[in-house]
């Protein structure tokens, strides 16, 4: 079988491509050129860089699979860089990596992976994709620590049929064991933490610079509507945020609402950032159908423990109804439905409900 | 390989061994000037390649004599040309780039109208480096004389060489580039002749080897090999291209009775044998090339960054060309190794190719 493995250039996506040729499959190795300094190259710093390209290069070149790398820096900039600066200017903290899997790594390169002649891609994310009875199922990746099925919650069966994930049934550990078995230059590389595009730098600085806009001063409020501060742009928020406000009051204070539309940070106390439930938008489901239980668990974002809700369709829309009230529901990160380790579906939080 | 021993030594020592590297070195450069139509070897510079003798041309000429002169380019030019402008424009010497037309010619009033009394160096390709289309430098350099005869005029012949007819003098030029790989010769090795009394600021600076022009020890192995491969390639011209243009003909011909939309990108008759550069509509040449490799046949499209992603061609940009059309177009060369069965095979693959992606 012949098998696209996407390479960023790091230890898991190299193990993947490792165990795919191992597994006697015909490999070609890709790494999707996503962003661009202004002289046109790769970045230096960070991820996704000319380092990490050669470090994929490499990795190939080991593996003995052809390898190339491949120019999406339009198609990047269109689905996951420009909505990433229109949601901060829409006073949202989106997640770039949810936008970048859902239109690029698993659209325009899955359907690059067919016209290159292959069945399935590989990429080296922490998840599982099972055959089930009634279909393709996307679980939990084996490492609970490293678990990605949040950004994968858009799959379908469709994608999921062409899709293959090796790692997830791998602990890290295991992974960075099979690295330095197979004596990959990149078994002991550190994990990439930031947004790849963004590197090294801070996000703000990089809204700052590609998002002007974003970096619009506004008062900062309580919640009966005090000015009791300012601030320089709305995008350096996050609702649930604590730290870096700036403001002179004895009891912690958080981010509760963000209003881009007058550029007002909203501050509470811990008890005014509980919410009952959420608006999700743009909701898929893994499966191609809502869950026969409205019974679900729900993670708010990446870092964050399941917990229990009820899903209900109201008028065409999607409203999660958490058990117990959540904190800092955040507009703009995704909602992920659960049913244990199964990805049942997912959507973005639009806004948070009473 | 006989002839290692007499290369082994550096050529500026004073002892036998070097005194043998030297000789070798400065036969080299009389075999080299011969080929090329030079009055005096003296007009011979050796250089790392095609780029170094580049960036000597147009750096050299716009900055000799402490200067910052005017430097005219054309917008089709390779990197090595276009780079170095761009430098002596960051140091404050002004640089223009003469348009091309649809086909990536170059008209020589259009580069002769572009020259001021200030020009220092007016470069212009022989032949274009992706499309291979041939400029027409003989008439550029006459417009140039009328316009403004104290202006250089520099061609990068590398290109070309293996297959064009290049006498310096039959060209009117004052700088021409070579580079060895392009006809057989070893990577790394290139030259630039120089027309006697040529003034050119170094690019390389250290000791005063190559006349003074650019320093760093001789490469008299690697001189000696590139000039094996001018004698060479010289001798053979004619057979290569008689036998490389039936091969590319023969080839086109082949795809275009299947490939609908099939076009040849530049001037189809008048470019050099070995290229054909074709533009496959409604296919982007980032599959088609990773495609071709799996099956076996190395083709190419616009030029590598540094990552290794193919970017979209400044030739073909300044041809007029949309970046959709430019992401179809590719580049298919041939080569002396190339026998008939190579391209029946190669003109098979393609079709399949693109049969499959349909």
């Amino acid at each position: 079988m012949r098998v696209v493995v996407a390479m960023s250039g790091g230890v898991d996506s190299s193990v993947a491509a490792a165990l795919m040729a191992e597994a006697g499959h015909d490999v070609i190795g890709v790494t999707l050129k996503q962003w661009e300094d202004g002289d046109g190259n790769l970045p230096t710093a960070g991820c996704c860089t000319v380092g990490d390209a050669e470090d994929a290069r490499r990795v190939a070149a080991q593996l003995d699979i052809p390898y190339y790398v491949l120019d999406y820096v339009d198609e990047f900039r269109a689905a996951v860089v420009e909505p990433f600066g229109n949601s901060y200017l829409a006073g949202q903290t989106p997640n770039p990596c949810v936008e970048c899997n859902r239109t690029v790594r698993f659209q325009a390169l899955l359907e690059r992976t067919a016209e290159l002649g292959a069945e399935v891609l590989a990429t080296g994310h922490y998840a599982r994709v099972v055959q089930d009875p009634d279909g393709y199922a996307l679980r939990r990746g084996v490492d609970p620590g490293k678990d990605q099925s949040y950004v994968l919650h858009m799959l379908n069966q469709d994608q999921l049929a062409r899709i293959q994930l090796p790692v997830g049934e791998l602990t890290k550990p295991e992974v960075r064991d099979h690295a330095a078995r197979l004596g990959l230059r990149t078994a002991a590389k550190p994990d990439s933490q930031e947004i790849c595009f963004v590197g090294d730098a801070n996000y703000r600085d990089f809204l700052a610079e590609h998002f002007p806009e974003t970096v619009r001063p506004g008062p900062i409020v309580d919640m009966a509507g005090t000015t009791i501060g300012s601030h320089r742009g709305t995008a350096g928020f996050t609702v649930g945020q604590r730290r870096g406000l700036g403001l002179a009051v004895r009891q912690p204070r958080f981010v509760v609402e963000i209003d881009a539309a007058t550029s007002t940070v909203v501050v509470g106390d811990r008890g005014d950032l509980l919410a009952g439930g959420c608006e999700v938008r743009d909701v898929s489901f893994v499966s191609g159908r809502p869950p026969a239980s409205p019974a679900v668990e729900v993670k708010v974002r990446y870092r964050s423990r399941p917990v229990a809700a009820r899903l209900e369709a109201v008028q065409g829309r999607w409203l999660v109804r958490f058990d117990e009230a959540q904190a800092a529901i955040a507009p703009g990160q995704a909602a992920v439905f659960y049913d244990g380790d199964r990805v049942l579906g997912g959507g973005t939080i639009e806004r948070s409900l009473p | 390989m006989e002839r290692l021993r007499d290369v082994f030594g550096n050529p500026s020592g004073v002892h036998g061994v070097s005194r043998m590297a030297k000789n070798a070195l400065e036969e080299a450069r009389e075999g080299a000037a011969a080929l090329l139509g030079a009055a005096r070897p003296s007009e011979i510079v050796f250089t790392g390649g095609g780029t170094e003798a580049d960036n000597l041309a147009v750096a050299g000429a716009a900055l000799a004599g402490g200067g910052r002169g005017h430097v005219v380019v054309s917008a089709v030019e390779h990197k090595a040309v276009l780079e170095s402008a761009a430098f002596v424009e960051r140091l404050g010497a002004p640089v223009t780039r003469v348009a091309v037309d649809h086909l990536g010619l170059v008209d020589p009033d259009d580069v002769a109208a572009a020259t001021t009394g200030d020009t220092a160096v007016v470069s212009v390709m022989l032949a274009n480096n992706e499309t291979g289309a041939i400029q027409p430098l003989a008439d550029i350099a006459g417009a140039l004389r009328t316009a403004n005869p104290s202006t250089l005029l520099h061609t990068d012949a590398v290109q070309a060489f293996i297959s064009e007819q290049v006498d310096v003098a039959g060209l009117g030029v004052d700088l021409l580039s070579l580079a060895a790989h392009k006809f057989g010769g070893p990577k790394g090795v290139g030259l630039l002749y120089v027309r006697d009394g040529v003034r050119l600021e170094p690019v390389v600076h250290g000791g005063s080897q190559e006349m003074g022009r650019r320093a760093g020890t001789g490469n008299p192995m690697g001189v000696v090999a590139m000039v094996a491969a001018m004698e060479a390639t010289v001798a053979d011209r004619q057979a290569f291209r008689d036998r490389v243009g039936a091969a590319r003909d023969g080839f086109e011909h082949r795809l275009a009775a299947d490939v609908p939309g099939l076009a040849v990108n530049g001037p189809a008759d008048r470019r050099l044998v070995q290229h054909s550069h074709l533009r496959f509509p409604g296919h982007t040449s980032e599959t088609l090339l990773i495609r071709f490799d799996q099956a076996g046949l190395a083709a190419a499209a616009g030029s590598a960054c540094q990552s290794g992603a193919v970017e979209v061609s400044h030739v073909l940009a300044a041809m007029g060309m949309g970046a959709t059309e430019a992401a179809e177009a590719i580049r298919f060369s041939f080569g002396w190794t190339t026998v008939p069965e190579d391209v029946e095979l190669a003109a098979k693959i393609v079709l399949g190719v693109v049969e499959d992606l349909a």
